[in-house]
């Protein structure tokens, strides 16, 4: 690590106006085998930051400066020649790290979308004319006539996002609702009859999807490249630095249970009391109150308890027992036991599927009638106190988690809660659920420890 | 099925059916489905609208299609067939005979044919993969428990089903206006509620991130169990499909039924709900106030709830107000109480299994029937035909000749019909020519990369 440290150039003032990439082809550069592991290390904090910010619900803006500043700190070079070549090459080589399984895709893909939507926008007018001609999108301007007989309505739709519609000269494209799904999921564009009319100060949405398509294509053929050829040709060189580099990002797997081994049904209320997260004791709690859960809370805790070290037998039993009240035996075999094997992995496409990280638990939207999901980000603040108070977490530092939580520092109010109830730290910060029990588990056995 | 019960059930049917002629007690049960499968479920319309026009005999058709659509099966012991295809019409027909389902589920359009998916699954890419599905939206009253009073849960009755009736009118107008789609199929869902099929080829090959886009433009109520604010409308003006929405259709639903029929003013603790939602505390203790004196002095012949809302609604939209919060505050209690409630997990993926039209609902004996969103507020789900109510409609003309059209004697012929001229034939009519114009440009294509 200390390497990379050399590595990186503190930045200097002159800016650099540098055309953003688009990696349509691997650099035909020589590349020595340490920038090749430095420049994606770099490349991954960059990429790692966005994922923390956006889990953190950061604003638009405040993720504006995020990238910028670790783009900033991770990636900037004097000369924009190496800039360029750093760039390019970090992002080609993440690919191979990041091809190899839909999850390690799916998150790349929305990392590095999020990291071009945000360099598209630092990029001059004609930088950004120059990229849109390269994508080829086939867009005209909307025509005044056409501009005039919607005025109105883009005037309502700029009002309720708190703007004011631009001069009459303002330029609108007309393009299929489809190629920008993000303004129409936040009814940040006016559509009609299928077309949305982006402003100009939106296209940025209609580049990225492209962008965004691309990639996920390019990432499926990466893939079938790596698995075919790449990774027995380099096994020697590049393929260990590869899957080291994944497992960097990525932490440990919670699906089994190692250090502490298994733990059986009877002994679930007593370490929930002393070593589940406030999102886990609580779908606890309902399922016990309510016998019932509605799928994405059976999937968090069931998964979870999976992770804790709950065999298969047990689950079926656990979740059996708790839903009879409601749920006759019959029923919970034909409707429910199907899922929870699939769980485990004994069903359908047979993955071990892996316990929920709070990155995810963080970013689902509860409906009605659902319990899962983050309790510091979900709970109305009223909620949240009570919960806390009922952990017994002391009235002080319920106030400092409730501060982390206005911030919307939702893993950092997690981390406080933890080290209040144990009364020691934690200080590499929660970041899964299993890695909150598995803290608990040695913090309560070494206190153990120490008074025999 | 007890004696007792059969005897109560024939008292039932007494009671309410058409005609007392025949001895058929008002219970579901197989050998009734199975005469119902037998004769008056239309497969072959089923078979057609699957195909979209790829049945036909132009060269531009795809003889797979069909073969690649993933039907699931409930049989009467709860045992769940997933991943079934057939071949043709007849196979469909026949396996649907045989095997009785008590419930047919639709699924997507795979890759592959779904059936042989394992033969696909060694190579280790994702080749069984969904291609197409229909976008679906599935709205269920056991949501909106919060909002009514007469009924919990599955029970449903006339009080509370024009919630689902505006919930068709909003989302319907929004499909065609905004998104514009053409070819849209509403099912009474048999108990509680509604599902929405869009068949638009556009529709159909949406990525899940699209559906997702589509999904969150609708997504206005934003509950959970442990949240508390549930709809919140910032902005200067609200967005044009939700101004529309309100002006034409919630605001007037509210005032007019739902506020009189459920009582929402009437008492303290159904008052309590609504001012809790107003987030001025000064407004919410003198409209409190006022409720709780003239508790006694009934306003003669206006209805209370109406007068309560006329005076919230003076308070709140008074000059004196300015606060921006308080202006939309009255907007924020119409749509809670009534904008459309969606399950958003099945419109935003593809792999979504959904019921399809014309199943008959084993616990209601309700036939699935299509809904018509011009005449919706003339559906009444009390009165859609059962499945004994057709047998014995059946029965009392005796058997017949031709064996085709058995519904034109029914209860059912009027929903068949409706299914064929409102939305099977439009449709089928564009299919093909979607499938004649994309073989005219690929011919074209062709000869273009000929003739250089």
């Amino acid at each position: 690590m200390e390497v990379v440290q050399s590595h990186r150039k503190s930045s200097s003032n002159n800016v650099i106006v540098s055309i953003l990439p688009l990696y349509r082809s691997a650099p035909p550069l020589e590349v020595r085998l340490e920038d090749f592991e430095f420049f994606a290390i770099d490349r991954l904090r960059v990429l790692k930051g966005i994922s923390d910010g956006l889990c953190r619900g950061k604003k638009p803006e405040e993720m504006e400066k995020l990238v910028l500043d670790l783009w900033k700190a991770n990636m900037r070079h004097p000369q924009a020649v190496e800039e360029v070549n750093k760039d390019i090459i970090s992002h080609f080589v993440l690919r191979l790290v990041y091809c190899r399984t839909e999850e390690l895709r799916k998150w790349f893909l929305s990392m590095e979308t999020t990291l071009f939507r945000h360099r598209f926008r630092w990029e001059s007018s004609e930088a950004q004319r120059a990229l849109m001609s390269e994508f080829k999108l086939p867009y005209k301007a909307v025509s005044n006539a056409e501009f005039e007989s919607l005025k109105d309505k883009l005037g309502q739709v700029a009002r309720s996002m708190g703007q004011t519609l631009a001069a009459a000269d303002a330029i609108f494209y007309k393009v299929p609702f489809e190629e920008v799904p993000d303004l129409v999921a936040g009814r940040r564009v006016f559509i009609h009859k299928g077309h949305a009319y982006v402003a100009i100060n939106q296209v940025v949405s209609l580049v990225v999807t492209q962008f965004r398509s691309y990639l996920s294509k390019a990432l499926i053929l990466t893939n079938r490249k790596w698995t075919s050829t790449i990774r027995e040709q380099e096994k020697d060189r590049l393929t260990p630095i590869v899957e080291a580099l994944c497992t960097s990002y990525l932490g440990p797997d919670y699906s089994q249970q190692q250090e502490f081994g298994e733990i059986s049904i009877k002994d679930i209320d007593q370490v929930a009391k002393t070593s589940f997260p406030l999102c886990m004791r609580h779908l606890l709690e309902k399922v016990k109150e309510d016998h019932h859960l509605k799928h994405g809370g059976r999937m968090q805790l069931g998964l979870f308890l999976k992770g804790v070290g709950l065999k298969l037998d047990d689950a079926l039993a656990f979740w059996k027992a708790e839903f009879a009240p409601k749920v006759s035996a019959e029923r919970f075999d034909k409707e429910y036991a199907y899922n929870i094997r699939h769980n485990y992995g004994r069903e359908g496409k047979r993955t071990d599927y892996t316990p929920y990280s709070c990155q995810k638990i963080i970013s689902v939207t509860p409906g009605i009638g659902d319990h899962h999901g983050c309790p510091y980000r979900h709970f109305s603040e009223e909620n949240l106190r009570a919960a806390l108070v009922r952990m017994g977490v002391s009235s002080r530092a319920v106030e400092d988690v409730m501060d982390k939580v206005h911030n919307r520092h939702y893993q950092l109010a997690c981390t406080l809660t933890f080290e209040a109830v144990h009364g020691s730290s934690c200080d590499a910060g929660i970041n899964h659920p299993n890695q909150y029990f598995i803290d608990s588990q040695r913090v309560l056995q070494s206190k153990n420890g120490s008074v025999a | 099925m007890t004696k007792e019960q059969a005897d109560n059930g024939r008292d039932d049917m007494v009671i309410d059916g058409p005609g007392q002629a025949n001895d058929v007690p008002d219970e579901f049960n197989a050998n009734y489905l199975r005469i119902y499968y037998g004769k008056l479920f239309p497969h072959a319309d089923m078979f057609k609208w699957m195909s979209y026009g790829n049945d036909g005999k132009h060269p531009g058709c795809d003889k797979s299609y069909f073969g690649r659509r993933e039907f699931s099966f409930t049989l009467e012991n709860d045992i769940y067939i997933r991943f079934q295809s057939f071949n043709s019409v007849t196979e469909l027909e026949n396996s649907i005979k045989e095997k009785c389902p008590f419930k047919i589920d639709i699924g997507p359009v795979y890759s592959v044919d779904p059936a042989k998916r394992h033969a696909y699954a060694q190579s280790g890419d994702n080749v069984f993969t969904p291609v197409e599905r229909e976008l679906v939206f599935d709205i269920d009253i056991s949501d909106y428990d919060d909002v009514r009073y007469c009924c919990t849960g599955a029970d449903v009755c006339l009080e509370c089903w024009p919630l689902m009736t505006i919930a068709i009118k909003v989302i319907d107008t929004s499909l065609r206006d905004d998104f514009g789609f053409n070819h849209i199929l509403w099912v009474y869902s048999g108990r509680r509620g509604v599902h929405c099929w869009v068949c638009d080829g556009k529709a159909r090959r949406l990525t899940n991130e699209q559906r997702a886009a589509i999904a969150d433009y609708f997504h206005v109520y934003k509950g959970n169990e442990n949240g508390h604010k549930k709809i919140s409308l910032p902005g200067l003006v609200l967005y044009p499909f939700l101004a529309r929405s309100y002006t034409e259709v919630l605001k007037g639903f509210f005032e007019a039924k739902l506020l009189p029929n459920q009582n929402l003013l009437a008492s303290e603790e159904r008052y309590e709900k609504i001012l809790e939602m107003i987030p001025d505390a000064s407004v919410a203790s003198e409209l409190r106030r006022r409720w709780q004196e003239n508790k006694r002095a009934s306003m003669s012949k206006d209805d209370i709830n109406i007068v309560r809302w006329e005076q919230l609604k003076s308070i709140l939209q008074s000059g004196k107000q300015k606060m921006q919060g308080l202006r939309r505050c009255v907007e924020e209690i119409v749509f809670s109480y009534t904008y459309p409630r969606l399950d958003m997990e099945v419109s935003k993926h593809m792999n979504h299994l959904l019921k399809a039209p014309f199943c008959v609902h084993p616990k209601t004996g309700r036939v699935c029937v299509p809904i018509d969103p011009n005449n919706c507020d003339e559906f009444d789900p009390t009165t859609v035909p059962t499945l004994p109510q057709l047998l014995e409609e059946l029965n009392r003309e005796g058997p017949r000749q031709d064996a085709e059209n058995e519904w034109d004697r029914t209860s059912l012929g009027e929903s068949v019909t409706f299914f064929r001229t409102s939305f099977l034939q439009p449709l089928l009519k564009s299919c093909k020519e979607e499938i004649e114009n994309s073989y005219n440009a690929k011919l074209q294509q062709s000869k273009n990369a000929l003739s250089w």
